[in-house]
């Protein structure tokens, strides 16, 4: 935890100089950095928490509402009216189960993307690694989902319904893919957008999108056979089948399209990293 | 202290873009070459290049052009120079905020980096609060903020209000509070942009005398500013910028002696024909600023027992647009003199501008200002609270001596301002009387009738 300010004498042969050099294409991914301020990323994750519902009459009591809610909705057109196939489980159980990973994937992906342009007198006027900005974001989307979590519980409870007790130790792991989709898809937006504003429009159409490409509301079973492969190249549909197949009887477990999923969460870091690191060094001009 | 090197600069250049004259056009003609070749768009996008075709190619200018000096480890530079000389971009480039075009830089040590104060407050957010987020944005860890808290807000002066959102603060407050957390930063190497203009006077002195605290610790310091006061007592060395290139660099007396003197020369006149070519923004642009005399003609020379006008003509841009000119005077020590903005309008005053080309005249009566070259910063100000122009420096002119109202003193007259002002002496107890008249407070004798020409008594001291 010693910092180079803490080191006693002879302090300056030790010092390693910082070189500012001009922009490259190729910039290697600098962990042992983001692990030194690792303070700035937990202060923002803080801050985003504390300031989400301040001046609110309900507070923090939001973070279950919005999904109630639309467990509410989804229900009656779904469950009443259309009568969606549900793998027999009760509509509201099911729907909840679903939106519980989908929330949390689609407000980190909506934070990350306009974290960067919501940074914007942070990004020119002090210096700390980027990416603390987006993954910040990401992390405070998994603070409501905890919160929100709690209702699954009791509705679990309400129904008598849970899958069997060993399948949760794999619910983590979802959560993780879930959290990987937000963060590999809001690099890519963050950065963009710093430069092309009109990413904050497009998101609402791309959320949209994604969310009837994911079998939120619906099983994946009504899925034609012939085209499960193409639709498991969305990552989120693994994580909301798992957490269905973690959590409830009678869910599927995830096919081998599992690991299609994870391939393309990793292929959406690993690139989003890197686009990220190359559009950071002008982070701070184009903003 | 001087053993080692902290920070050093070698050919450090930095080039921006500035926007495109054509940029619609520009705009249009990417989106149909993204239609045509929609693989060329995506891919310039994706490999951070511009979208934009080389046709249109945007202007772009050097705001450091080859910068390179070294600076010693315990040393306080002080970085001087006009507006737009480069000062900020390098301080930028040495805190890692945005990257040279050219050239390497390397700093040896920790660094803390203050182009602003109060980076990273959120209104909604407590004083507490903000003080840890703050911290931690500057560079601060939770153990340190934690130690430091209370001398923190010991410093701030806002005890009371700690718990308070600091959207409820007065600004005064809010810039204390944020300054104090700045002030207690402990880097090797300090960054600061102009943050002492901040606050009122006791709390600037204060400032400062937390700043020397802080040099005398051994840090160094790279310390822009426009208060060559400030400069000279805190720095021993000065580099001065000029329009991206180092000017001088050297010991902080005659270098800031130099630059003051280059500024006393510049033109008592700036003229911008053209809208295109005028500095300002979007709301308002500049076309001329100038001294006059009370006529209104150009003034060459001007004397401590002349009146004179400052004529600041500009181009409203947005129709409605409540506006009003502040005018800030500067002396040649940096120190600001007065300032004065234009409410006393009888006519235009709170009342919507229509756009077009106005001008606003100040008129500065004789025996105000001291005899001395004057530096003039004009401000914009829309709706009495928003800043939305200023261009600091704009017009130097010079202010003659002048024998007027000197009595016998013929040394250099001490003060910001020289005004002529009423005194009265009265003869209270002649020395004649008995000893218990003098000091007795029910004396009502009146003086003598005959009293007194101005007799102002200045020690002769530096100067004279």
């Amino acid at each position: 935890m010693a910092s180079i300010g803490e080191l006693t004498a002879p302090p300056f042969l030790a010092v390693v100089p910082t070189v500012i050099r001009p922009a490259s294409s190729w910039v290697p991914l600098n962990l042992r950095e983001l692990w030194e301020y690792r303070e700035i990323l937990y202060f923002f994750v803080w801050r985003d928490v504390k300031v989400r519902y301040k001046q609110t009459v309900l507070g923090v009591a939001w973070a279950v509402i919005q999904p109630v809610f639309m467990m509410v909705v989804f229900s009656l057109f779904f469950g009443q009216l259309a009568k969606v196939a549900t793998y027999g489980l009760p509509y509201p159980l099911f729907v909840y189960c679903g939106l519980l990973p989908w929330q949390m994937f689609a407000h980190g992906l909506g934070e990350a993307s306009n974290s960067l342009v919501a940074n914007e007198r942070l990004l020119t006027k002090v210096f700390f690694p980027r990416l603390a900005v987006p993954l910040a974001a990401v992390a405070s989307a998994l603070i409501d989902f905890l919160i929100a979590f709690g209702v699954l519980v009791a509705l679990m409870l309400y129904y008598g319904a849970a899958a069997p007790g060993v399948r949760v130790l794999a619910l983590p792991l979802f959560v993780l893919l879930g959290l990987g989709t937000a963060f590999g898809a809001g690099l890519w937006l963050s950065a963009l957008n710093v430069q092309y504003r009109d990413v904050r429009y497009t998101l609402t159409f791309l959320t949209q999108l994604w969310f009837f490409a994911t079998p939120v509301a619906y099983a994946s079973t009504v899925v034609p056979e012939a085209w499960r492969p193409l639709y498991g190249l969305n990552p989120m549909t693994a994580v909301v089948e798992g957490f269905r197949w973690a959590l409830l009887p009678g869910a599927p477990a995830p096919g081998p399209l599992l690991w299609v999923s994870v391939a393309m969460v990793v292929a959406l870091v690993g690139g989003g990293l890197y686009y990220f690191a190359r559009m950071e060094q002008w982070f701070a001009d184009v903003v | 202290m001087t053993t080692g090197v902290a920070v050093q600069c070698e050919g450090i250049s930095k080039r921006y873009r500035i926007g495109t004259p054509e940029r619609y056009h520009a705009l249009r003609d990417t989106i149909t070459d993204a239609l045509h070749f929609p693989g060329r768009a995506v891919r310039a996008m994706l490999q951070g290049r511009s979208p934009f075709p080389p046709s249109a190619a945007p202007r772009t200018f050097w705001a450091l052009k080859d910068v390179s000096f070294q600076v010693g480890r315990g040393e306080i530079v002080g970085i001087v120079g006009r507006n737009g000389a480069g000062k900020t971009t390098l301080l930028k480039i040495l805190s890692r905020i945005t990257r040279p075009t050219l050239g390497e830089a390397r700093v040896y040590g920790r660094v803390g980096s203050l182009l602003e104060v109060g980076t990273g407050f959120h209104p909604e957010l407590t004083g507490h609060e903000n003080i840890y987020l703050n911290g931690a944005v500057l560079g601060l860890r939770k153990a340190e903020i934690r130690r430091k808290f209370d001398d923190i807000v010991a410093f701030a002066e806002v005890e009371e209000f700690i718990d308070t959102p600091v959207k409820r603060y007065s600004s005064g407050m809010y810039m204390r509070l944020a300054f104090a957390v700045a002030a207690h930063l402990d880097p090797e190497i300090l960054f600061v942009d102009e943050v002492l203009a901040v606050g009122d006077a006791a709390f600037q002195r204060k400032c400062l005398g937390k700043m020397s605290d802080v040099s005398r610790e051994g840090r160094t310091i790279l310390f822009v500013s426009h208060n060559m006061a400030a400069v000279q007592q805190l720095c021993d060395r000065v580099v001065w910028l000029d329009e991206g290139r180092i000017r001088r660099d050297g010991p902080a007396k005659p270098v800031v002696a130099e630059y003051l003197q280059a500024g006393a020369d510049a033109a008592t006149e700036q003229t911008w024909p053209t809208l295109e070519t005028a500095p300002g923004n979007d709301v308002v642009r500049l076309r001329r600023v100038a001294v006059t005399d009370t006529d209104g003609e150009p003034a060459s020379t001007l004397a401590v027992h002349d009146a004179f006008a400052l004529a600041i003509e500009y181009w409203n841009l947005t129709p409605g647009a409540r506006l009003n000119i502040s005018v800030a005077v500067y002396n040649q020590d940096g120190t600001c003199v007065l300032t004065t903005p234009s409410v006393t309008d009888p006519h235009w005053h709170g009342r919507p501008f229509a756009t077009g080309l106005y001008r606003s005249v100040c008129r500065i009566p004789a025996h105000l200002l001291n005899d001395g070259v004057y530096r003039i910063t004009v401000m914009v100000v829309r709706d009495l609270a928003h800043v939305v122009y200023w261009h600091e420096d704009v017009i130097t002119f010079e202010v003659q001596d002048s024998p007027h109202g000197r009595g016998g003193w013929y040394g250099k007259w001490i003060g910001a301002v020289r005004p002529t002002l009423q005194w009265e002496t009265a003869l209270l107890a002649p020395a004649a009387t008995s000893s218990t008249a003098v000091g007795s407070t029910h004396s009502s004798r009146e003086a003598p009738a005959e009293t007194v020409g101005v007799a102002l008594v200045a020690s002769p001291s530096r100067g004279a």
